[in-house]
């Protein structure tokens, strides 16, 4: 039977230079910025964020709720969902309309009075095997709960956008290995851009209990 | 430091982090690393090498720390760089530079630089760059805030930096125009050093004793040097408005009035503002002062850092590592320490740090899930153990 093997990961943050003052240069350089910069500060804010979900669940949302402190932006760019797995590309292409949208509506440009610049960044992701390995649901369950959070960011969210599996690498072991496709389906069935990686980790653990009851 | 090795950390840091650090280790083993700075002793950037350099050497990876030396004009010019770096107009001369050029050249023929990698610390030693083996791996580590630079001094800099193969910025903010990678790793604290290691309530109440500090009254505290950029005026007219309505007393503890004029000019307004009121009590400590701020941190009921201009200000970090509720202004690297609502509060106003103080006076458990989140997000952020896999991660990939 084929183990499965837990993954870490560690995220090198690159600062690329480049800032918004206002929601028409924020725009403009989402539109320009390599997609590992959309990455960063959609996906990779997971990763970030272990226990504390943020206002909304990703850095551009957050930046024009509470910098710009232009909340109808803010829960507009909040509300971008990255299920079912897009291409970053897809997820540049709705920002973008978003706020263009959210512009001509306006007609006039919401600037940072008080509050911080839009800093660019990017992200390299660099995989860390664990050495922890499990052949069973329950040593899976007993690993899950020991291993540092970013295993589970990085085969849940990773592995579903990156990697482009479109399903997590928790599911696709449950589902091809075990035969435990009822709960594959419920593990994918989680929306995990709700939780923090610390909740997810609990909910996956209570779903597994659940099977094994 | 004691007997601290890599496992002590286990019971401090996040679960599996350890782990994460000694397989990641494990790719970079048969790498030397070396760190080079301009002082053994004094200052964050010295305290830290002294940790990290024994760690990485546990843990497989050759580390060296290398010390240059200068002159009286050498230091007097990197204290002008210092400066203008962080945005203060400076008066350079063309021989202040030539002395930096001088210096450093010097230098980097007599220290042995040897290393696969390399991590170059300030401004002061920047232009060992010049002598870089071809086949290292060289990164420029700024630590101040270089957000708003004075142009002709950064500019000076800038030819040398350009020639490392990356820089690490401790802030998104910091980041500059330049032609190699810019890293972000944050800066963090030591939660086993004498400033952050668990005190006995002996070790407390002892602190508090020597002070003549009450203990029937919640205390407010702000740790900072005496600058008026920490706004310890605006702290005492907070305190002042929250008292109002609560009773409580205020602790204003910090330094460098000793060998700084500005410093002593602001100790002497904050002395005279806070002189008719009995429980305000401002502490001029020594630099080695550790124990007893850490004493002071886990007394406090709420913890100040008001900062109008701010670089990273790790005071946050630690206070919120000792399970306190933080208040602080809303610049530089306070708005990243600080989760607004969750760990704390950022404030724009006197007005602002006022209400929040008499908030978090009157909802204790509030303020309580607060410090233990604030504690959880330090584990995760802003331990050295995040730090060492930050410096990992670049040797494996840079």
């Amino acid at each position: 039977m084929k183990e499965f093997e837990f993954t870490g990961c560690i995220e090198i943050k690159e600062l690329l230079g480049r800032k918004a003052d206002n929601e028409l240069q924020f725009m403009e350089i989402i539109e320009e910025v390599p997609s590992d910069c959309i990455y960063y500060h959609t996906h990779s804010y997971f990763l970030r964020h272990f226990y504390l979900a943020g206002q909304y669940p990703n850095d551009f949302a957050n930046w024009a709720a509470i910098q710009v402190r232009d909340r109808v932006l803010g829960e507009k760019l909040g509300a971008v969902t990255l299920l079912p797995p897009k291409s970053i590309e897809d997820v540049r292409a709705e920002i973008i309309d978003i706020v263009d949208d959210h512009l001509s509506e306006i007609k006039m440009v919401p600037a940072v009075v008080y509050g911080e610049p839009f800093y660019f960044m990017k992200s390299r992701i660099i995989e860390v095997p664990l050495g922890v390995k499990t052949k069973d649901l329950a040593g899976f369950v007993k690993a899950l709960e020991k291993v540092h959070a970013s295993a589970v960011y990085n085969h849940i969210f990773e592995a579903r956008l990156r990697v482009k599996k479109g399903k997590s690498d928790f599911a696709i072991w449950f589902d091809e290995v075990l035969g435990l496709h009822g709960l594959a389906g419920k593990i994918e069935k989680i929306d995990c851009y709700m939780y923090s990686l610390e909740g997810l980790r609990e909910k996956i653990i209570s779903l597994c209990g659940e099977e094994m009851r | 430091m004691g007997n601290v090795t890599i496992e002590s950390y286990r019971e401090v840091a996040p679960p599996g982090a350890i782990d994460l650090i000694m397989k990641l280790a494990g790719r970079v083993k048969k790498k030397t690393f070396l760190h080079v700075n301009s002082t053994r002793y004094g200052g964050g950037v010295a305290e830290m090498l002294h940790r990290l350099v024994p760690l990485f050497n546990e843990l497989g990876i050759r580390t060296r720390w290398e010390v240059m030396e200068g002159t009286e004009l050498f230091y007097r010019t990197t204290k002008s760089f210092h400066n203008a770096l962080q945005g203060q107009e400076q008066a350079v001369t063309s021989e202040m530079y030539e002395e930096h050029r001088r210096v450093n050249n010097e230098n980097a023929a007599r220290l042995p630089l040897e290393a696969d990698f390399a991590i170059i610390h300030d401004p002061q030693p920047a232009g060992f760059v010049e002598v870089k083996p071809k086949k290292a791996k060289w990164l420029w580590r700024c630590h101040i805030d270089i957000s708003r630079p004075q142009r002709n001094v950064w500019q000076f800099l800038k030819r040398y930096v350009d020639k490392y193969d990356g820089a690490i910025f401790s802030l998104p903010s910091f980041a500059q125009k330049l032609t190699i990678p810019q890293f972000l790793v944050y800066p963090s604290i030591d939660p086993l050093s004498d400033k952050n290691r668990e005190l006995t309530t002996e070790e407390i109440s002892g602190t508090l004793s020597r002070y003549s500090i009450p203990r029937d009254k919640p205390m407010i505290l702000q740790v900072s040097r005496f600058d008026r950029f920490k706004d310890p005026m605006g702290v005492i007219a907070a305190y002042r408005m929250a008292k109002k309505y609560n009773d409580c007393c205020l602790v204003l503890a910090g330094g460098g009035a000793a060998d700084d004029p500005e410093g002593a000019q602001v100790l002497s307004d904050i002395k005279n503002a806070a002189s008719i009121d009995k429980d305000i009590f401002i502490l001029d400590l020594p630099p080695d002062a550790n124990v007893t701020i850490n004493a002071l941190q886990r007394a406090a009921a709420v913890v100040l850092q008001k900062s109008t201009k701010e670089g990273f200000g790790l005071t946050v970090a630690e206070a919120m590592w000792k399970g306190k509720p933080v208040i602080g202004g809303a610049v530089g690297g306070i708005t990243v320490q600080l989760v607004y609502g969750r760990t704390g509060y950022t404030v724009n106003s006197i007005e602002g740090c006022a209400y929040r103080i008499r908030y978090l006076l009157n909802n204790p458990d509030i303020a309580a899930k607060m410090g233990e989140n604030g504690r959880d997000y330090t584990r995760r952020n802003f331990l050295i153990t995040r730090h060492i896999t930050d410096y990992l991660s670049l040797i494996a990939t840079v």
